[in-house]
């Protein structure tokens, strides 16, 4: 057990001074393989943002990146340099493919002050970023590209550079501009899925609802159920689902809220004949059944890159807060007919199982008593299934993740992540943060446990409180002591 | 039509007796389902032949005129001979009873007796045209005893023995029914009914003949706790069968057979109607719950199931035959005696001959063949007559023979040609449970009134039985299930979902999973590489916890390391399997978390040090080790004063070891005061 006192307080601030967040500068990919001669350089860039950027000055930081990963590869060979600190910006490099190089560089946040003589000065702050956080979310675009676009390399089989180039540009254009690295914190690190609690009882009908769906929509290869964007079931593997979930809860299900709230395409649609009324209906694919030139596009995803390998269309279809994503192979084209067949099958029995659940839900919720608002919050995170469970966060918005405890806080959290991580034992780290605030941090066993505390002229005895919160919250689970 | 499709047969071995003739008389009798064939009046010999007792009983009797009855009570202790319409002799057959015959007259003036019923080992009813008569026969006084009659006009009557009621037909149109039960010693007359006769044409005059009655109990319950009366649980329910034979004057179809239930107390009911569809000649037995009949015209049997969901109008159900119609399967009627060694082939049987005479329930007689058989279904070919998987279900499980036949259904509808889809899969496992179910909840009940010491109070408190259509997770895990999973041509997809369906479906019936099932399912997973599918499974508690299981986890760690974290949070959540989890630790050098596990639990006083020495020595962590060496030497001082280990607790080498790497001087000092 570890105790330290992090001077992490937030001195009083002189009323003119202005803060700016971290920023995305740039952001580039490149294979040195591509251009290994001189005058060549240009060939290796496959994706340059922002590409307004003049030629030499792109050619001149890909020569750069390319430097350092090289020098530091002397010292390191097994594991090259990841980041690079200089005052103004920090940059990630990684490695995803064999030679396929992927850059960020985020300018550090910058507080603007005013110089006794009303000049402005700038002062970056080096040190508030964490590297942790920022090359998880650098791996996160690679995975969230794998998954729409497949491999580089399979891009550049099928159709070379010319094909990869565009796929790219195609994908980080639109992808760069959702990255909001203001609001990166722990959770990106996890990179976890929130799993919905529910009952065995309620869990089996879903499994046989599953079962059934697959047998009847024979074409099926994996599903996955989730409720309330909690998962509940994956057919798919572990890592790929855990970048459809990704995928689903900050793009997919928040896109779809607004229409749903504003109330407008009313899923009831009693007037679909010899069909039962049921609230099912296509986040992918056709909007209206009822057109018979509905197209049925469904967006492709690429799974099991590292055997199999597989190109699958993912059909997200959702009555009330149950989504069941059905992925069907790629050589397989769903035609309207099948559209409406899934449509008629599913629809009425997910309706069901929708109100199930929630039925089933509330009786639990009633059943665990009141729920008073606890002195602390928590976030929680096992790496054996990334089961993540957040009292921090607020529900995501598709812009920003919302946290309900100040920066600093997080920046606390990140950096007792960061101390887990150099070594394999299980530990415990307390810190007393500013304003009366606790922080706890716990590992055991590949799972970690970190607490926000607000007690009025707490000690180090009397955070105890973990030790009830342990007891309470997580008593299913072995969790030394 | 393949022999397979025969669902009716008559029994192997029929009681075989002299066949009818002018010289020879054969009686039946019901309540003992005994044969009689009478020679010469009794006087060169009575053979009397039972469906169980492969020993017939022969004796002589004098003739004293043409035997119009003869039956023997319960038992066979006292025979009794009706030869005039007056009286009816009697025989004592008890051993050190005195043998000579005695008589009895009815008491009514001017009656005659139209027969007589035993109703025990030493009670008998005679049935005359003017009422009945109960009797208590006293066999070593060699004289009977009247306990009660009964005045009334009588056409005809017809006896149950399984319920001990007697029918009286009564009125001009004889459609007036008048039922008594006997019971130990009691006569209880019960409310009378009336048979709604067909319309016949005016010239007719219609009556009810004795031909369309039967009677016969169905669906013997077992559970001991609904006890509605004493009687149905006894036997079962009473139904009086009526055929109603097809009018011209109404727009009826066919024939039907009209079922009365007859409940101990209150009024007879109409309850259903079984659809003939048909006309002719008809005979109607009951075999194994299931209504037989038999149609002389077609040579073909049909059978209904009341207990099927039928069409309700509001006061009966109709119901129509279960399966389509069937001849009986064709019978050979065996050679027995030194005829079978010669090469004589065996004659076949003329089936739903006119000299048929049927009884119930199951009961065939050919007289002039000499033949008695027991009518008998057969199930396995029901199963591919009846597609309907479910509706099959709610058929094999309430026959008498049914578990294997269930069981071979299972196993059909989960075989690669025959593949059921998973809907149908669901309904046929969630009916298996629904039964187990019931027996489960009749057994923990009786369980519990046992335990209350209800079972001296109540008599009637007795253990439920279990019946064949009781299939519990062993039966379906030998018979089913097992084999299905080692099928290699069977997408495992399929498997998983089979499964998770029988797992879903006990859950849903609240019955507790066996381990076997867990493991079959983990077994599965594994075989395809599924761990994360297995990983969600437990991560929602379909898996039940359990030290099995959890060894298991360990087990499979190399291939899936976070095996170990499931293993341990189960052993966690068990609470029973502290010692395992430290044992876990331990095996994984988690020395200190071992420790701080144990203490976290209280349990740190009582544990070995030596085990903990051990391990901490074998980590080679030498700051580890003497942590763990102070950590009990501080024990020690507080359990015994001492900080030093005693002999018993086999520490020396650790102490020497300590000793060597911190030196002596390391050691804890006794506190001294």
């Amino acid at each position: 057990m570890a105790a330290a006192a992090a001077g992490a307080g937030s001195g009083p601030w002189a009323a003119q001074e202005k803060q700016f967040p971290p920023a995305l500068l740039s952001f580039f990919i490149y294979n040195p393989r591509f251009g290994p001669r001189e005058g060549q350089e240009e060939n290796k860039i496959l994706f340059y943002h922002p590409n307004e950027v003049e030629k030499n000055e792109k050619i001149r930081n890909v020569g750069l990146c390319e430097a350092i990963v090289q020098f530091t590869r002397t010292f390191s060979p097994s594991k090259p340099a990841k980041s690079l600190h200089t005052q103004k910006n920090r940059q990630f490099f990684n490695e995803p493919e064999e030679n396929f190089w992927m850059v960020m560089v985020v300018r550090n946040p910058i507080i603007e002050k005013q110089s006794k003589d009303g000049k402005p000065v700038i002062e970056y702050q080096e040190e508030e970023l964490l590297d942790k956080v920022y090359s998880s979310v650098l791996r996160q675009c690679y995975s969230m590209y794998k998954l729409f676009n497949g491999t580089f390399l399979k891009a550049m089989e099928d159709g070379g550079v010319k094909l990869l180039k565009e796929r790219l540009e195609k994908f980080f254009h639109r992808y760069l501009q959702t990255l909001h690295l203001q609001s990166c914190d722990l959770l990106d690190i996890f990179g976890g899925i929130s799993f919905f609690p529910l009952d065995k009882m309620t869990y089996l009908k879903i499994q046989s609802f599953i079962n059934r769906m697959e047998e009847s929509l024979n074409i099926v290869k994996y599903t996955a159920f989730l409720y309330n964007d909690q998962l509940i079931w994956s057919g798919l593997e572990q890592d790929d689902m855990r970048i459809l979930y990704k995928y689903l809860t900050t793009s997919l299900f928040p896109r779809h809220i607004e229409p749903e709230l504003a109330g407008r395409d009313s899923p009831i649609r009693a007037e679909m004949p010899g069909n039962l009324q049921h609230y099912g209906r296509f986040l992918t694919g056709p909007l209206n059944l009822n057109d018979p030139d509905a197209k049925c596009r469904f967006p492709k995803i690429f799974v099991n890159t590292d055997d199999t390998y597989e190109e699958l269309h993912l059909i997200v279809y959702k009555a009330m807060s149950a989504a069941v994503c059905f992925m069907i192979d790629a050589s397989v084209h769903p035609t309207l007919d099948f559209c409406r067949r899934l449509d008629s099958i599913v629809g009425p029995q997910l309706t069901v199982l929708a109100s199930d659940i929630c039925e089933q839900f509330n009786i639990n919720k009633r059943m665990s008593g009141s729920e008073k608002e606890p002195q602390f919050k928590f976030i929680y995170f096992n790496h054996m299934n990334l089961a993540e469970k957040s009292t921090v966060h607020m529900r995501k918005t598709p812009s920003v993740s919302l946290t309900s405890v100040h920066p600093d806080l997080m920046k606390i959290l990140g950096d007792i992540n960061s101390d887990f991580t150099r070594v394999d034992e299980d530990e415990e780290i307390i810190v007393k943060a500013m304003s009366d605030y606790w922080v706890v941090g716990k590992k055991s066993d590949r799972r970690e446990l970190y607490v926000i505390l607000n007690q009025k002229n707490a000690n180090l005895i009397e955070v105890n409180e973990v030790k009830k919160l342990c007891a309470t919250q997580f008593n299913n689970i072995f969790f030394l002591d | 039509m393949g022999e397979e499709d025969y669902y009716l047969e008559l029994c192997e071995r029929p009681v075989q007796f002299e066949k009818a003739n002018p010289v020879n008389c054969v009686f039946f009798d019901e309540a003992n389902k005994q044969v009689f064939a009478v020679r010469s009046g009794g006087a060169t010999g009575v053979v009397v032949k039972g469906p169980d007792d492969r020993n017939p009983i022969s004796f002589r009797m004098d003739d004293k005129g043409e035997v119009k009855c003869i039956k023997f009570s319960l038992e066979n202790k006292i025979l009794a001979v009706q030869r005039t319409s007056k009286t009816v002799d009697f025989c004592n057959f008890i051993p050190d009873n005195s043998q000579l015959e005695y008589t009895q007259e009815c008491k009514t003036k001017n009656a005659n007796i139209l027969g007589f019923c035993w109703t025990s080992s030493t009670e008998i009813v005679f049935i005359t045209d003017q009422g009945i008569e109960f009797y208590q026969v006293l066999p070593e006084k060699r004289s009977l005893k009247l306990l009660k009659s009964h005045n009334l006009n009588v056409n005809w009557y017809m006896y149950c023995p399984e319920s001990a009621v007697i029918l009286l037909s009564t009125t001009v149109l004889e459609n007036v029914l008048q039922p008594f039960h006997f019971r130990a010693g009691t006569m209880s007359k019960l409310p009378k009914f009336e048979i709604e006769l067909p319309a016949a044409p005016k010239s007719t005059k219609p009556s009810l003949s004795e031909r369309d009655i039967a009677m016969a109990t169905m669906f013997k319950r077992f559970s001991c706790l609904s006890l509605p009366s004493s009687w149905d649980y006894r036997y079962g329910q009473l139904y009086v069968l009526f055929l109603r034979h097809h009018s011209r004057t109404s727009n009826s179809t066919g024939a039907e057979v009209v079922l009365y239930h007859l409940p101990r107390e209150g009024a007879c009911k109409k309850m259903h109607i079984l659809k003939l569809n048909r006309t002719g000649k008809f005979a109607l037995n009951v075999v194994d719950n299931l209504v037989v009949v038999h149609h002389q015209d077609t040579e073909t049997s049909v059978i209904f199931d009341i207990k099927l969901r039928g069409e309700f109008d509001g006061s009966v159900t109709f119901h129509h035959p279960v399966l389509p119609a069937r001849s009986i399967q064709p019978y050979q009627i065996p050679i027995t005696g030194p005829a079978a060694v010669t090469s004589q082939s065996p004659v076949p049987c003329k089936l739903y001959s006119s000299s048929w005479i049927v009884f119930q329930p199951d009961i065939i007689i050919s007289a002039s063949q000499g033949y008695l058989w027991n009518l008998q279904v057969k199930l396995e070919p029901i199963v591919n007559l009846l597609p309907d998987k479910g509706r099959l279900m709610d058929f094999l499980l309430q026959r008498k023979e049914c578990k294997m036949v269930i069981l071979s259904v299972c196993s059909q509808m989960l075989s690669e040609s025959d593949r059921a889809s998973l809907p149908v899969i669901a309904t046929v496992f969630d009916k298996l449970n629904h039964e187990y179910k019931k027996y489960l909840d009749a057994e923990q009940s009786y369980a519990m009134a046992v335990e209350a010491g209800q079972s001296r109070s109540s008599p009637l408190l007795k253990r439920p039985v279990r019946t064949q259509a009781v299939l519990d997770q062993s039966d379906v895990y030998t018979h089913v299930l097992s084999a299905f999973v080692e099928k290699k041509e069977m997408p495992h997809k399929f498997v998983i979902a089979v499964l998770m369906e029988y797992i879903r479906s006990l859950n849903q019936f609240q019955i507790a999973v066996q381990h076997y099932l867990h493991e079959l399912v983990i077994k599965t997973l594994v075989q395809h590489n599924l761990f994360y599918m297995l990983h969600q499974f437990l991560q929602y508690h379909v898996l039940s916890d359990s030290k099995p299981l959890a060894c298991l986890l360990l087990s499979l760690e190399s291939f899936y390391p976070p095996a170990h974290q499931l293993s341990l949070d189960m052993l966690k959540r068990l609470s029973t399997a502290n010692d395992e989890i430290v044992e876990v630790l331990l095996s994984k050098h988690q020395v200190l978390a071992a420790l701080r596990f144990i203490r976290g639990i209280g349990g740190h006083d009582n544990i070995s040090a030596r085990k903990f020495l051990d391990a901490a020595k074998q980590t080679e962590d030498n700051m580890l080790f003497y942590t763990i060496f102070r950590f009990f030497e501080q024990r020690n001082q507080r359990l015994r004063g001492s900080p030093n280990f005693t002999p018993g607790e086999h520490c020396e080498e650790h102490v020497a070891f300590f000793k060597q790497i911190f030196g002596d001087q390391a050691l804890m000092r006794p506190t001294t005061f």
